[in-house]
């Protein structure tokens, strides 16, 4: 089968892995590398043999991919998007997917209108844990689910710095955006899509105009409420960490990207648990990649996303339309402070 | 180098399997004093490689190796740089130039003389030596022969085909520190592929090697595949999997692997550390090939 050609938009810290990942997928063929940043861009044409672009709507029309990879800053989404879109090429966005909820309606109808594949980089569901957890979760077993916690905390903005994109709220930046919308798309993905939000606190700790920590209650559409807790500025946190608790009345289960686990009130469990806590390592869940950087689910979405475009496989998670949700519930959660 | 390096995850909340254990861990090593003796209990086991990233903290731990001569005689750091997370959560505010601005020493944006030429003039190699000797200071007066770039930094280069940084990398250390590179992968099989065409002969290769695959990306069998067939000096780490595989049948099943000449790893407690010391000993002479 020929190689999907594929060409990338944005080689900041999301595009670089991107990049990297594609150029050691074997059905990939990378057309083109574009980035408005000079420095960058000659740095990936003096040491690599990608074709190299600063404008875009050059690459598109030499290079004429079949695919695309937006990793651009958030506010640049919608309109490069959909001028993919009306030149027929697949789009895989990185997240958030559009900084107004309004300006993604369209690009969903238009997706869908042209039978092109969409996806947008909410890496979770491609751990094993977290796709464990949703297993469990549609299996009934935990009972009537009345509460969640979703969390997530981070070293990313431990001083006052000097500000960039992520720091503009204009432009995509805060913790709400970068960090928080993982959780919740997490929580519309294993639960059920956030239809509103109650006594939203977005604190600012060392930022000036963004947030730093976001603490929210969220209501899901099937009328389950819960507590987002997201905090940037956390240096207790090596790194970023994800993690969700669910309580039902017959178990109560916590996740985070290493470790699931899981408690069952009776012998009632799904295959392979049983009564009482339970616990499963991301090493008995996570299938082996072909090539790796950073972690198994980086490689398995793009492996996905590009299964997808040649015809091999399903495009039903993280399409425009589930990371649409993910920008809604955000709003609900500003309209809500 | 040593048939067994010590590594140091353990000490800054580095776990793969749990992030409660992980704090635990920072809690535990909150004082250099604690690390300090974690090292002596390995090298009182015969362990006298220590591997370790970068990481703030490692300064003044070299600080007290430096202080105490007679004591750390035969004691050997093999360095991992860069520190990753200290640049990815940098990257994630700052941007790719910011991160640059901020870690490379000197004005590079301004006029100080290597840095700011090398960034007007795009010498892109001349920053990365820079970025090198800023990692290196800490090690200043102490026996580094070894110096590894990060399985993160090695494997980006992998993927985007840049192997004239990696050689790059290569030439700078021996040159400038007297010292093979080294370098950590997640990717042995193709790692090792790339390099043959290179001046990299021999190469000196760290990755995963477990009985259960755990980050042996390809698959098991291209490992196995790959040490069977192809000349390069391998380290295996970790060889545990996250604790998915006992210690004695991990360490057999990676002391009978043919080619590999060094096994990395880390443990808090003195039992743990020479439990694994003679266990390797023990497997040494049964099932080495």
């Amino acid at each position: 089968m020929a190689k999907v050609r594929t060409g990338i938009i944005g080689i900041g810290k999301m595009g670089i892995s991107h990049l990297a990942i594609l150029g050691a997928h074997p059905d990939v063929e990378v057309v083109g590398v574009c980035d408005n940043s000079k420095m960058m861009i000659d740095a990936i044409e003096k040491y690599s043999s990608f074709p190299c672009f600063t404008d875009h709507k050059k690459m598109l029309d030499t290079a004429k991919p079949d695919a695309v990879l937006v990793a651009v800053p958030t506010r640049f989404h919608a309109s490069m998007v959909n001028d993919l879109l009306d030149r027929n090429i697949h789009v895989f966005a990185e997240k958030p997917f559009v900084l107004k909820p309004e300006e993604g309606q369209p690009l969903v109808d238009k997706a869908k209108q042209k039978g092109l594949v969409n996806q947008v980089g909410y890496h979770n569901k491609f751990l094993g844990t977290f796709r464990e957890v949703k297993k469990i979760v549609e299996s009934g077993l935990l009972g009537n689910i009345y509460h969640f916690h979703g969390q997530a905390y981070g070293p990313v903005v431990t001083k006052p710095k000097s500000d960039t994109w992520r720091s503009n709220p204009e432009e995509g930046g805060g913790c709400l955006m970068d960090y928080a919308s993982h959780v919740i798309d997490l929580v519309n993905y294993l639960l059920a899509p956030v239809s509103g939000a109650r006594g939203s606190q977005l604190k600012s700790i060392f930022s000036k105009q963004v947030d730093d920590a976001v603490y929210s209650t969220l209501v899901l559409s099937n009328g389950v409420s819960g507590n987002l807790s997201v905090n940037w500025s956390d240096e207790t946190y090596r790194k970023m960490t994800t993690s969700i608790t669910i309580n039902g009345t017959t178990g109560k289960l916590v996740s985070d990207a290493n470790e699931l686990k899981v408690f069952f009130h009776s012998n009632n469990t799904p295959a392979g648990y049983s009564k009482g806590w339970n616990i499963k390592y991301l090493t008995d869940l996570t299938p082996t990649v072909d090539y790796y950087l950073r972690g198994e689910e980086y490689s398995a979405q793009l492996d996905y996303f590009i299964k997808a475009v040649q015809g091999k496989g399903p495009n039903t998670l993280n399409t425009f339309e589930s990371a649409l949700q993910t920008d809604k519930a955000i709003s609900f959660i500003r309209q809500a402070q | 180098m040593d048939r067994i390096l010590f590594g140091d995850n353990q000490f800054f909340a580095v776990n793969h399997i749990s992030d409660d254990k992980s704090m635990a861990q920072s809690m535990k090593f909150k004082e250099d004093s604690a690390i300090i003796r974690t090292l002596d209990y390995a090298i009182h086991a015969g362990v006298d490689t220590f591997m370790c990233t970068t990481h703030d903290r490692i300064a003044n731990i070299c600080e007290y190796v430096r202080q105490h001569p007679d004591h750390y005689k035969n004691f050997k750091i093999y360095p991992c740089m860069p520190y990753a997370h200290k640049y990815a959560n940098a990257m994630t505010e700052l941007g790719i130039a910011g991160t640059i601005k901020q870690y490379v020493p000197g004005n590079v944006f301004g006029s100080f003389f290597k840095g700011g030429v090398a960034f007007l003039s795009k010498d892109y190699l001349s920053i990365m030596e820079l970025l090198i000797d800023a990692e290196m200071k800490m090690f200043k007066g102490i026996n580094t022969p070894v110096i590894f770039l990060q399985n993160v930094m090695t494997d980006m280069l992998l993927g985007m085909g840049m192997k004239e940084v990696l050689v790059a990398f290569h030439q700078y250390v021996r040159k400038k520190y007297n010292a093979e590179a080294g370098f950590i992968t997640m990717n042995m099989p193709k790692l090792v592929e790339f390099f043959e065409d290179t001046p990299v002969k021999n190469p000196i290769i760290c990755a995963s090697i477990n009985k259960v695959g755990f980050r042996m990306s390809g698959g098991k069998e291209a490992y196995e595949h790959t040490l069977k067939t192809k000349q390069f000096r391998a380290i295996a780490m970790q060889v545990l999997a996250g604790g998915a595989v006992p210690p004695k049948e991990a360490l057999e099943y990676v002391c009978s692997l043919p080619n590999i000449e060094s096994i990395l790893f880390g443990a808090s407690s003195k039992t743990n550390i020479e439990e694994t010391v003679s266990l390797i000993h023990k497997f040494d002479g049964v099932v080495k090939p």
